[in-house]
């Protein structure tokens, strides 16, 4: 029986469908969800989740943050933004991984700029393997 | 002058027919309108409903409640008062009707002797309270139309940050609610504190005990702080977009309203302009009737008679 993948973002669902495996990153590191697994509520962190769809291919997902839910073979991804890696714009997620570098440079503790930088790096971790 | 009448009312009608041709613009817009901020608040109920379902899961594993935003005091000393209203107007009395029940929440509370604080959403609320001297804490425009959850987000997080440094005791929305099309009701609720978490599953589907025991990385309290203000924002958002929903609504109402006003208003002012036209053809008969019967008053009386037969032919 494959799991049933649910990536909901606060303004719409962004991403339903079967899979035999999901990878994702907690604040406790990366962890992989096969049909079976135990309940699991986890933080999930600026990352790029991978889906093993049941027709074999595999559908990368850029998640700013959030949480993963797995239950009784479902799993329910929440982040406040979630974007396929389809639907990345390329050149805007290197523009803003430039802006949020030069910010950084000039200080050193702009929190914000650190997690704009994160984001922009999921982007084009999740857009380069397509 | 009979024909002066004539001209003013034929330029009312005017001036009616391209108010009425833009009331009924706005209709259509708005009915647009109404059907995608439906959409979108359908669109984000799923997130809601699965936030709510992390909640039961951690009641279920029994995390031990403190939490800043579940704080709950027992004597209320300030009150903060969030509303939500529209940058533009033209909506009936979508507004003034949460405005109303928000100074009257404000006016309850000052009474009682508490202090309040004010978080404004909306061009409308922001104007009103500035006008009679309220203190405004803070106050957004531009994000009623179409609310994004960043939108959400930013005054939630102003909400959120009052509560957490304790200016606060608690925090009460004041919104109006999408029931139906045809139906919005001024909603005032309690915002914050957050109702216990026990309340907070029990709302959901309630299958949590059947399931078995959760992991939770990093831990449950983890999970929980993490949780806890993306819930408040998920809140937040959901009222701004029933508001959004119910303001184009309004807004269409009235304006469907003010389109059938300017009908019944030009039916009106043509009839009286039919009126005063005839009215005009009228006296300017008697005019020349009159005129031709006192010129044939000297002479003899059979031409006068033709001429006035003559007049009559020709009007």
């Amino acid at each position: 029986m494959p799991l049933r993948v649910e990536l909901v973002s606060p303004e719409k669902i962004v991403y339903e469908g079967d899979a035999d495996l999901v990878i994702a990153r907690t604040t406790d590191g990366e962890i992989g969800f096969q049909p079976g697994h135990v309940p699991f509520v986890g933080n999930l962190v600026s990352s790029v989740v991978r889906i093993a769809l049941s027709d074999g291919g595999v559908q990368r997902i850029a998640v700013h943050s959030g949480f993963v839910e797995v239950s009784d073979d479902h799993v329910a991804l929440l982040s406040d933004v979630a974007e396929l890696s389809e639907d990345i714009d390329v050149d805007r997620a290197k523009k803003a991984l430039q802006n949020a570098q030069e910010s950084i440079n000039s200080d050193a503790g702009d929190e914000e700029a650190a997690a704009a930088l994160q984001r922009a790096e999921s982007r084009l971790e999740a857009a380069s393997n397509n | 002058m009979p024909g002066g009448q004539e001209r003013t009312l034929r330029r009312r009608i005017n001036s009616v027919q391209s108010t009425k041709q833009i009331t009924r613009a706005m209709e259509l817009i708005a009915a647009t309108r109404v059907v995608k901020a439906m959409t979108r608040a359908n669109a984000a109920r799923p997130y809601a409903a699965k936030m709510t379902g992390v909640i039961e899961d951690l009641a279920s594993g029994g995390v031990g409640v403190d939490d800043p935003l579940l704080r709950s005091e027992e004597t209320i000393k300030s009150i903060g008062f969030v509303v939500i209203t529209s940058d533009r107007g033209l909506a009936g009395a979508y507004n003034s009707a949460v405005i109303k029940a928000a100074e009257k929440e404000v006016m309850a509370a000052q009474t009682e002797g508490k202090q309040y604080k004010l978080v404004l959403v909306g061009k409308k609320a922001a104007d009103y309270f500035k006008f009679r001297n309220y203190k405004i804490e803070a106050s957004f425009s531009g994000m009623t139309d179409t609310p994004s959850y960043e939108d959400a987000r930013t005054v939630a997080t102003s909400v959120r940050d009052l509560f957490i440094a304790e200016e606060v005791d608690q925090v009460i929305l004041a919104y109006q609610e999408f029931i139906s099309m045809g139906t919005q009701r001024v909603a005032v609720r309690k915002f914050l504190p957050l109702e216990s978490m026990e309340i907070v599953a029990s709302e959901g589907s309630g299958d949590a005990e059947s399931r078995a025991l959760f992991e939770f990385e990093p831990s449950p309290e983890g999970v929980l702080s993490a949780l806890l203000p993306r819930y408040v924002e998920s809140r937040l958002y959901s009222a701004l977009l029933d508001a959004s929903a119910s303001e184009h609504a309004n807004r269409q109402r009235a304006m469907k309203a003010a389109t059938d006003n300017a009908e019944e208003l030009i039916t009106k002012l043509s009839r009286a302009l039919n009126r005063a036209r005839q009215d005009a053809i009228t006296t300017e008969i008697m005019e020349i009737v009159g005129g031709a019967e006192a010129l044939g008053d000297g002479s003899n009386e059979k031409s006068s008679i033709q001429e006035h037969e003559e007049t009559q032919i020709a009007v």
